[in-house]
């Protein structure tokens, strides 16, 4: 392995952790607040798909900007029907994956060729020339949040008042604290970032939109999420480990002698997974009410 | 700490098969289904298509003849058995999503029976027992990690899903491949496959074996103790443990049952599901793919009771045979995708356990929701004030 395989390993990594970080971070801003929610996957993907949308319409910012419209959407639906409307969130979750794998696949067929759609260069995002190649600039985005992200679940009042939402919804009713509303903020935003996530990998990352594109991501970001223990910080290294193994199977696939089958190869992001979570969980403690709906008694 | 954990899911899971709302069962399911069909009309409109004319040819397509039935009710067979993996573990306080991946090693399981040459009843059984043992085996480790070290069978179930994925095709293509046609496994004999039972249609004799699994799991969930405990850790895990019962082991035994069905479900498609009886090694796998995700949509609209569940895969099954006329149907082509739009809505829709409270009340909200977004536009207030 040479130094230049080194730095196309994690020029590879870094790219593939970007919307798992982004997600992680936004679910673990939901998860705080008391919401959780498992139709991250179809957030991604159908603001993969929107995004591509407006990225040929206006430009790839345009698409980054519709991207995460839909994934605040979403997460603002998800959150209207599991705050206002008491839903149950384990099956809004399954909804909102069912309904974005047809909804995509719907779409993809609309634009023309069924299961692909190639994204147009000129509506693609830039990447940045930088010594170790060229690399998107929403990388830098998913390294600084989850510090800006820490900082304000720790030490702002807005921060602190979304944890009181989810651990003690009583207490901070009745200090004035309107729960739902926060909820909603929280979800809202996770959503928005998932979106970003889902853009990115249309319009920034990948090039291309397929019906399968999230591919697992928004269930490894839940993963990262309860690697974390909703700790923003750990969620970004968890994404980076996810991402550096989804990066060794992509360079691993590009090896001329091929020493293990694709379809190993393929396995591999997710057997990492399941090994780091099982080995994780133990010490991990959620939000007391997490999953439940809050009614004034 | 597992659990902490475990509370969580089954918080999660409050109303999933309780109705909230003082309603009747079926009235909530219809209901969430003409909302789902609501919506899929708007997107229908949307994207230029005449809703109305195209639900015509879908339901012609699913119920309109003998014909039409017939191949309604094939879909609805491996539906019924992926839904019941669902919602065993739903029983039990579980969200097992892993019957996608439980069902690709079913299925390619029973492709084994192409070595075997036996005769016509037995290759049936063989084939349906090695299903449902592959099937059963692969939702063990998900309950064996949920058991040990906590992991959420949320998390477990869908890395187990695409781990099968790829082993699946791993194994098609290089193991069970078809030495003459390289796109496909062995096909199962002719003396181990389910014979056709309408000349024409893809429906065959397997569909008893889904009815028949269905009423089993009625029968052990509802008349007997070991099903009186899957339910009762199922809705109050405490409770149920200071009465006496091993949670552990309705564990364990919800999701070994889940296993077997969603393996079932795999034999189904490969030994009753003309013309192929093989699998397809190609990438996508099309006979296989989705429908351990469409049996939850199954599982949700039937109540996650066996006999909700086989009238809600009929329901679904047309959806999915009307589906495929629909796309075909003249002027007015809609893809078949959208069937799953509709069920994705549907699911949605029922997740709402205040969905017949919400058609009164949901002018107030939306004048809250209003008034919300006028006091964010109108100065922009920082999140601690509101």
């Amino acid at each position: 392995m040479s130094l230049n395989d080194i730095l196309s390993l994690l020029r590879i990594s870094l790219h593939a952790m970007v919307p798992l970080a982004l997600t992680a971070v936004g679910e673990i801003i939901g998860e705080t607040a008391g919401l959780f929610n498992i139709g991250l996957e179809g957030i991604l993907l159908m603001s993969a798909f929107v995004a591509v949308l407006g990225a040929k319409a206006g430009g790839p910012a345009v698409g980054l900007l519709v991207g995460m419209g839909t994934g605040a959407f979403v997460g603002f639906l998800f959150s209207v029907i599991n705050t206002y409307w008491k839903g149950t969130q384990m099956v809004t979750g399954i909804g909102i994956n069912l309904f974005a794998m047809g909804f995509v696949a719907f779409g993809l067929i609309q634009l023309g060729a069924p299961g692909f759609h190639d994204v147009p260069k000129a509506a693609e995002l830039a990447k940045l020339r930088t010594p170790m190649g060229a690399m998107s600039p929403l990388i830098l985005v998913a390294l600084v949040l989850p510090f800006i992200v820490f900082w304000f679940l720790k030490r702002t009042r807005a921060g602190l008042m979304l944890k009181a939402a989810g651990e003690a919804p009583e207490a901070a009713d009745v200090a004035g604290i309107n729960i739902n509303r926060i909820r909603l903020y929280a979800t809202t935003f996770g959503g928005l970032l998932a979106g970003l996530g889902g853009a990115y990998m249309s319009v920034a990352w990948m090039g291309l939109v397929t019906k399968d594109l999230s591919a697992g991501r928004g269930f490894i970001s839940l993963a990262c999420v309860v690697f974390s223990g909703l700790n923003p910080l750990l969620a970004l290294l968890a994404a980076f480990i996810f991402g550096l193994f989804q990066g060794l199977a992509e360079w691993v696939k590009t090896l001329p002698s091929k020493p293990i089958p694709a379809q190993f190869v393929s396995m591999l992001p997710y057997i990492i997974t399941l090994l780091v979570v099982s080995g994780a969980i133990g010490r991990v403690r959620f939000p007391k009410s997490l999953g439940e709906p809050y009614k004034r008694e | 700490m597992s659990e902490s954990k475990r509370s969580i899911e089954s918080r999660l899971l409050r109303g999933a098969h309780r109705t909230l709302t003082g309603l009747s069962p079926a009235v909530e399911s219809l209901l969430a289904a003409v909302v789902g069909l609501l919506i899929g009309a708007i997107l229908m409109y949307i994207w230029g298509f005449n809703p109305w004319k195209a639900y015509i040819a879908l339901f012609k397509g699913a119920y309109g003849g003998s014909y039409e039935i017939a191949s309604s009710l094939a879909r609805a067979t491996p539906l019924i058995l992926t839904a019941l993996t669902f919602s065993i573990c739903l029983r039990s306080g579980m969200f097992n999503i892993g019957a996608e991946g439980q069902l690709f090693m079913g299925a390619t399981a029973s492709i084994l029976v192409a070595y075997m040459a036996l005769p016509a009843p037995l290759g049936q059984i063989v084939g349906l027992i090695l299903a449902a043992i592959a099937g059963a085996a692969w939702s063990l480790v998900p309950a064996f990690l949920k058991l040990t070290r906590g992991v959420s069978e949320v998390i477990s179930t869908i890395m187990f899903n695409w781990i099968a994925r790829w082993l699946v095709l791993y194994l098609a293509i290089f193991i069970l491949g078809d030495p003459n046609r390289a796109e496909k496994t062995l096909s199962i004999p002719l003396a181990a496959r389910f014979p056709v039972m309408v000349r024409g249609t893809d429906l065959s004799y397997t569909i008893f074996v889904s009815v028949a699994f269905a009423l089993l799991i009625y029968f052990v969930l509802w008349h007997t103790t070991v099903g009186y405990e899957v339910r009762a850790a199922g809705l109050n895990p405490t409770a149920a443990r200071y009465g006496g019962i091993r949670n552990k082991r309705t564990m364990f035994l919800s999701f070994i049952l889940g296993g077997i069905a969603a393996g079932l479900a795999g034999a189904t498609i490969t030994m009753g599901q003309p013309p192929t009886y093989a699998i397809y090694g190609g990438a996508a796998m099309p006979q296989l793919t989705n429908v351990g995700f469409d049996g939850m949509a199954v599982a949700m609209v039937g109540r996650n009771h066996p006999i909700g569940i086989i009238i809600a895969a009929v329901f679904f099954g047309g959806l999915n045979a009307g589906g495929r006329v629909m796309q075909f149907y003249g002027s007015n082509p809609v893809p078949l995708e959208l069937v799953r739009v509709v069920m994705g809505a549907i699911v949605l829709a029922m997740s709402i356990p205040e969905l017949i409270r919400i058609f009164p009340s949901v002018k107030k909200q939306g004048q809250e929701l209003v008034g919300l977004f006028r006091r964010l536009t109108r100065k922009p207030v920082k999140e601690e004030q509101a």
